[in-house]
């Protein structure tokens, strides 16, 4: 291991958690601005400007706040609990590609953390510890309402984990990779190219949507939408709040906790939205590609920095997006969440995993 | 039972509707395009609300001619329901015969009913467009004379209101 691969590594590492942290303090609030443009509000606009220091300030206060630990509650997994929630939404990131290759340090380096060659499973197994701080943050309390937070919490991770995983199997099986770089990679060929197996009264075809790059949303849009349905079960999001819904589980999983252990579960969740829209962008998005970038006849350094924007850009909107549905759509009863997840969504992403299956085969 | 008879049961939703995604794109385009709607927040401090002739701010006492119109009757003393205001009669030269010595309103105590400025029969108590009555103690909550006489020019779009309107 040389030295200038540790180097790298670091740097990376200061890149993804600076993006990231900045990220998520820059999505506190967004939230909070769009969905006062919602209400026909202005929402905070008075720290700094656009009230853009509003999350500094808000950081300030919590810091100094009071740490109460209820006196039943057990003091090491209530500790522990917002850690492990923190660390996942951090160490999340390290398999997702931002951006394709960059010149620095005479050498092309990967714009990515971590390249291994199971970025997949990594991030399917990660999510799968990040249940745990909700869970054990909800045991530890000692709280009625905290503890029924976080059982909601694994049953409905382990019910969308499911439609999940198996929405992903679909990409798998059309790029042949569990490393994230190569799906992007194979993104970027323009939809023409897999057209010509079309069957001749399809042939039309290829001139009107040929130009569009060849996206896994175009080959697979039953995964696309089940993974993102299953994005925001994952990451807690409304329609998909039931870990801490308010008006039934005062503030579920984290009613016991103050001050800046709140503020870690608060902002694993905005990382954790970061994160998934990332994944969303790498899997079905086509990453850091953007079509015709190629033919601009930038310099690679230019090119490289334009990838990067393009991810930045899909990154942002899929994460407005998920702002803008919280403050749509109502939340789901916890019967009803179970039947989209058991009866509707794993159904369809078997559905999908077979109709993809018998299509690559009649394909090749 | 509070049922109004219009639940939608499952098995009336159609096709579309059942499979959300529709449903959900319609819910979206409704949010969103309430985001560039103009927004009705006044940025409070630099932009201030400028209330209309109805409004009931803080009561205050009519001057004319460098003499308040108040004859020191008590009426408003006694129909305030919050016990805010307190008169003291003294004789005068003037053809009116009596001012007030004292008129004092607590403005904690007070509720913005307009009682007073109903049951005065000289007009001479009448309800200002103020709003702005934030106060650091008790005793400077009370206002003397001094800071409740308002010359009938300044009042008069809130005179000529109550005219049309009383």
């Amino acid at each position: 291991m040389d030295t200038t691969f540790v180097l790298l590594s670091i740097a990376k590492i200061a890149v993804v958690w600076g993006g990231v942290l900045t990220g998520a303090a820059i999505l506190v609030l967004a939230e909070r601005r769009i969905s006062a443009w919602i209400q026909n509000r202005l929402g905070p606009n008075r720290v700094g400007p656009f009230g853009l220091l509003q999350s500094a300030a808000d950081v300030v206060k919590l810091l100094f706040k009071e740490d109460i630990v209820p006196t039943a509650a057990n003091r090491f997994v209530h500790d522990f609990a917002p850690m492990i929630s923190i660390t996942v939404a951090l160490t999340t990131f390290a398999v997702i590609p931002f951006g394709d290759t960059i010149e620095a340090f005479g050498q092309n380096v990967k714009l990515i953390v971590a390249d291994v060659n199971i970025g997949m499973l990594y991030i399917l197994a990660l999510t799968g510890i990040g249940v745990y701080g909700i869970t054990l943050a909800g045991w530890s309390s000692n709280n009625k309402y905290s503890l029924l937070g976080g059982l909601r919490s694994s049953a409905q991770l382990i019910s969308y984990e499911l439609s999940m995983g198996l929405s992903i199997i679909g990409v798998i099986m059309i790029s042949g990779t569990l490393r994230l770089d190569e799906v992007v990679m194979h993104q970027t060929a323009p939809l023409a190219h897999s057209m010509q197996k079309l069957p001749s009264w399809l042939q039309w075809l290829i001139p009107v949507a040929g130009w569009l790059p060849s996206w896994n949303v175009f080959f697979q849009p039953i995964g696309f939408i089940t993974f993102v349905v299953a994005s925001f079960a994952e990451t807690n999001r409304l329609p998909f709040d039931l870990p801490e819904a308010e008006p039934e589980l005062v503030g579920g999983y984290h009613t016991e906790y103050t001050g800046m252990k709140f503020g870690l579960f608060f902002l694993s969740e905005y990382a954790n939205m970061i994160t998934s829209s990332a994944l969303i962008t790498t899997l079905f998005l086509g990453g850091w590609h953007l079509p015709f970038a190629e033919s601009w006849g930038l310099s690679p350094f230019a090119l490289s920095l334009v990838k990067i924007g393009t991810f930045f850009v899909k990154v942002t909107i899929l994460v407005v997006f998920y702002i803008i549905v919280r403050w749509t759509l109502p939340r789901f009863r916890y019967d009803q969440l179970m039947r989209l997840g058991w009866k509707v969504m794993l159904p369809l992403s078997i559905a999908n995993i077979l109709a993809t299956g018998l299509l690559l085969l009649w394909w090749s | 039972m509070g049922t109004n008879g219009n639940i939608i049961r499952k098995k009336d939703l159609g096709f579309w509707q059942s499979i959300y995604v529709p449903e959900i794109l319609k819910g979206l385009r409704l949010t969103i395009t309430q985001m560039f709607k103009p927004k009705f927040t006044y940025e409070f401090p630099e932009v201030r609300f400028k209330p209309p002739e109805v409004f009931r701010g803080r009561p205050v006492l009519v001057e004319e001619n460098g003499v308040e119109r108040c004859v020191a009757c008590g009426l408003c003393s006694r129909v305030c329901p919050a016990l805010a205001i307190e008169v003291q009669a003294g004789e005068t030269e003037l053809a009116k015969e009596r001012y007030p010595i004292k008129f004092e309103i607590n403005m904690v105590r007070c509720i913005f009913c307009g009682f007073c400025e109903e049951v005065c029969p000289e007009e001479a108590i009448i309800m200002s467009n103020e709003y702005l009555l934030a106060f650091n103690n008790q005793v400077e909550a009370v206002f003397g004379k001094e800071k409740l006489l308002k010359s009938a020019a300044e009042m008069r779009p809130r005179l000529e209101w109550l005219k049309v309107n009383r």
